[in-house]
């Protein structure tokens, strides 16, 4: 493989890989607040994917974009909402399952409002051809868009839990939720926002990728697992791990396509899935008494 | 009195031998085709209860272990020997473990015998169950439901990707597996009215298994273990090897369902393998009740009847995850609260809640 | 022979805290044995890292004069010392009988394959595993209750019936993690009596326990930690009225 080929695999799987860290802190909102792992958070991407692909037909893209993100986001909020109110006594086992459901829920929904056909969204910017060179290697603006937005992204989250009044509320719930409940933070609407902000940034994901790896209405459970496994690898619930371990597994992936066939991309991502679980369930940056005591 | 706990076993063989000659007798025998089908599926959802409902751990990876067995029934008897057969083909023919059959162009096909390819499915499962379950079932909550998803996941990535697993085609071409004397598991429909009752006995023979395991030392450990770890260990329960122990025996159950299954509908497919067929054997456990065997089998027969017959039409996946929902927040003890004696579990607990 | 536990030079760090520090003891056979200290002392993971809960650091744990330091806890209780929980762990959905039954565990051997085939020889043993819960349950006076959903008994009845599964193991050395915590004077006083006659049945007991008055009333022999070091040892009356154990520790209540 030459030098200029390793880049361009490299940017590749940096692209996806921004991707995967994004449904992470998806992941990690949710279980922050909740304790929950939402088993439907790859639903949300293909969500509003589908619906920016929707709207686009009718307003011009940035419009198209907003309204999806909004969308999906009402929609994430109702979920949760209803979810802690409908489910009596919640222990984790009943909690999977609800979310499992829902995934299967949201899928047949997509399927059934639009369809099984293979869709993509425009590039925001430029066009398949419009490449930048980048030490030999093409890099398509799209690619750039991504990149661009999983870091607007991170650092949006990190000053919006640093520095507001709710996003320090959130971060009290995940320290304790009780604590937070007797200090006088509505839990149970921090949870409402939670799945409201983890599906609005699920969607914008979905709208960014689409142009580069198009959008069908089963693509949310592999991006669930590996959005997980990057969760988990970069120790659940902190998110600027996340990035790295996104874009870690991103590239994995890409060079894997060296070694395996393409039918195996996927089952090397949930290799590594296994194999962190199994030997360093607490992540790779993540010390293994604070796993310890989040596991339950 | 020891024989009163099978009572329900000769009740449910009963039952078998009404629904036959109801059907039969009006002229509707091609149901039992589709019941047939759903008892192996139902018994893929018995198994997964004792390790879910009973011993508290999920697995979203069953269907794994069903394509498992399902596709090493398959391969072994599709491979045909009689093309330059090797040593060890010479020594399986010596001891009268290789059969032949004729293909639909008139070729001989030399293969393995099923009882050895059986043997072969549980020593596979087996093996994968040790070196996925040893590892995963130590995980708790939500990691072990990823890690089993995941599993599953590696299962039908790989049938799907492998060219000597038929890839997205799987097999077709499966030939019937000869029981013994006239009894074979075979989807024509000359064998249709034994097959549903070989199906109804195995059923009936994991029914009974189950429920004596709930019922013993072994039983009352797996509850303890869903109930309190710590408090199971304290009295001395290996918990890492009581829960490895219902994995493995869940997974050789489904296994087994899929290696009869794949004899009788003559083929599988990766569709076998899905993740959406995880989610259903857990769907019809969690609307089962849970720690509910007899409740797990009649919804497993039901629904995958009623899937089978297309009753849900282009919503067969939605109506699964409908039910996960609705059980969750209307019903989480299971919608069999109340079954009449012979069914009724033992302790009236319902190891579900926690 | 030897004493029937024996501690030595025990230690345990929680990060910088110094937990426990080079503790030795001995716990002999027919004693009722109480490890007592002030919050903080170091009782719980003494008691914890005994049970096969917590791994030591250093030192060693015999029983009988074997080591079991560092053993799971599963095999610990295999080998006959039975615990019970500072806030009791029956297993709520499971009857009274079911949970005693389930303390029975060691005490017989049907594994799976019994399990799922149910031969002839596990129908008998089944049966004394009933007979013997049962006779259990009797003993403390909870035979009425057998049938009863564990999670519903009142708080009394439920430490009654952790009692009850943790003594169906017919234990050796049984250890009581705080068992008069949140039990009322007269419930108190019943646990006195039930714990001496649990000596009678040749049971030896390790009991860490905040009610000085029990303590008092039933130990025959004492151990005062503090700071995770051991301060004194001694019978009741002499560690009742010894200055140091006093200031650090009674000094509270009775100085």
């Amino acid at each position: 493989m030459s030098a200029e080929q390793a880049l361009q695999y490299c940017l590749a799987g940096v692209t996806v890989g921004s991707i995967y860290a994004i449904v992470a802190i998806g992941f990690n909102i949710i279980y922050n607040t909740t304790g929950i792992i939402n088993f439907a958070q790859g639903e949300f991407v293909v969500l509003g994917a589908m619906t920016a692909i929707s709207l686009h037909t009718v307003t011009p893209l940035p419009l198209a974009v907003a309204g999806a993100v909004a969308i999906t986001a009402a929609a994430g909020g109702l979920i949760g909402a209803g979810l802690t109110r409908a489910v009596k006594r919640p222990t984790v086992l009943r909690l999977i399952i609800v979310t499992i459901g829902l995934s299967i829920v949201l899928r047949a929904a997509v399927l059934h409002i639009w369809d099984e056909k293979v869709r993509a969204l425009p590039f925001f910017t430029g066009t398949e051809v419009s490449s930048v060179g980048f030490f030999g290697a093409r890099i398509t603006p799209q690619a750039l868009w991504v990149l661009g937005i999983c870091a607007v992204t991170v650092a949006g989250l990190t000053l919006f839990f640093r520095h507001t009044l709710t996003g320090r509320a959130m971060r009290a719930c995940a320290a304790n939720r009780t604590a937070a409940g007797l200090c006088g933070i509505p839990v149970g609407r921090m949870v409402t926002l939670s799945f409201t902000l983890s599906a609005a940034i699920g969607a914008l994901a979905g709208c960014a990728i689409s142009p580069v790896t198009q959008t069908q209405y089963d693509m949310g459970a592999p991006l669930a697992i590996k959005g997980f496994t990057v969760a988990i690898l970069g120790g659940m619930g902190n998110s600027l791990a996340a990035v790295a371990a996104g874009l870690l597994l991103g590239v994995l992936e890409s060079f894997s396509i060296c070694i395996f066939p393409l039918a195996y991309q996927h089952a090397v991502s949930i290799a590594v899935l296994l194999a962190v679980l199994v030997f360093r369930p607490s992540g790779l940056f993540g010390s293994r008494d604070v796993s310890a005591l989040k596991e339950h | 009195m020891e024989g009163r706990r099978y009572i329900p076993i000769v009740l449910l063989l009963l039952a078998a031998v009404g629904v036959q000659l109801t059907l039969s007798a009006c002229d509707a025998a091609y149901y039992l085709t589709q019941l047939t089908m759903s008892l192996y599926y139902a018994i893929v959802a018995v198994g997964l209860s004792l390790l879910m409902g009973y011993a508290g751990q999920v697995s979203l990876g069953h269907a794994g272990f069903f394509a498992i067995g399902g596709y090493t029934a398959a391969v072994l008897a599709t491979r045909n020997l009689a093309v330059e057969p090797g040593a060890m083909a010479r020594a399986l023919g010596a001891m009268g473990l290789l059969l032949q059959r004729e293909d639909l162009y008139g070729q001989t096909i030399v293969y393995l015998s099923p009882w050895v390819s059986l043997a072969a499915a549980i020593l596979l499962t087996s093996a994968v169950a040790c070196v996925i379950g040893v590892p995963v079932i130590r995980l708790k909550g939500h990691y072990l439901a990823m890690a089993t998803l995941g599993f599953g996941l590696i299962v039908y990535y790989t049938v799907l990707g492998a060219p000597g697993l038929g890839e997205a085609d799987g097999f077709s071409d499966v030939p019937g597996f000869r029981l013994a004397g006239p009894l074979e598991v075979n989807g024509r429909s000359a064998f249709r009215v034994q097959n549903f009752y070989i199906a109804c006995v195995l059923a009936a023979g994991v029914m009974a298994l189950g429920g004596n395991l709930v019922r013993s030392r072994m039983g009352r450990a797996l509850r303890a273990v869903h109930e309190g770890e710590e408090a199971a260990q304290s009295l001395g329960i290996h918990v890492a090897r009581a829960k490895f122990g219902v994995f493995l025996l869940s997974a050789l159950i489904a296994a087994v369902a899929g290696f009869f299954l794949t004899h009788y509908n003559g083929g599988i497919g990766p569709s076998e393998a899905t993740a959406l067929k995880s989610v259903r054997y857990l769907a019809i456990v969690a609307v089962g009740g849970m720690a509910n065997l007899w409740g797990t089998l009649i919804m497993g027969v039901g629904l995958n009847f009623l899937s089978l017959r297309g009753a849900f039409g282009s919503f067969d996946d939605a109506v699964f995850g409908v039910i996960l929902i609705a059980v969750m927040v209307l019903a989480p003890e299971g919608v069999f609260r109340r079954l009449p004696w012979p069914f009724r579990r033992k302790g009236g607990d319902d190891a579900a809640a926690a | 022979m030897p004493p029937l536990l024996e501690v030595r030079g025990l230690n345990r760090r929680f990060g910088g805290l110094h937990a426990v520090r080079d503790l030795e003891f001995d716990v002999e056979e027919g004693r009722i044995q109480a490890l007592i200290g002030p919050n903080g002392a170091g009782k719980s993971t003494v008691f914890n890292m005994i049970a096969g809960a917590l791994s030591p650091d250093g030192g060693d744990i015999l029983y009988r004069g074997a080591r079991i330091t560092g053993r799971a806890a599963h095999a610990v209780a295999a080998m006959g010392i039975a615990r019970t929980f500072q806030t009791t762990r029956l297993f709520p959905q499971m009857t009274v009988l079911e949970n005693v039954q389930v303390g029975r565990h060691i005490r017989s051997s049907a594994g799976f394959l019994a399990g799922l085939f149910h031969p002839p020889w596990s129908w008998r043993e089944e049966r004394e595993i009933r007979r013997s819960a049962m006779e259990t349950l009797e003993k403390l006076g909870l035979a009425a209750l057998a049938g009863t959903t564990a999670g519903t008994l009142s708080f009394g009845q439920q430490r009654l019936a952790e009692f009850a599964r943790a003594l169906a193991m017919e234990p050796n050395l049984l250890l009581l993690d705080e068992p008069a915590a949140g039990l009322n004077m007269h419930e108190t006083a019943a646990l006195a009596t039930l714990l001496t006659r649990i000596r009678e049945w040749g049971i030896t007991i390790l009991i860490v326990e905040h009610d000085m008055s029990l303590v008092m009333d039933i130990s025959d022999h004492i151990v005062v930690l503090n700071q995770g070091a051991k301060l004194r040892e001694g019978r009741p009356a002499e560690i009742q009225r010894d200055p140091e154990v006093i200031r650090i520790y009674l000094g509270d209540d009775h100085a």
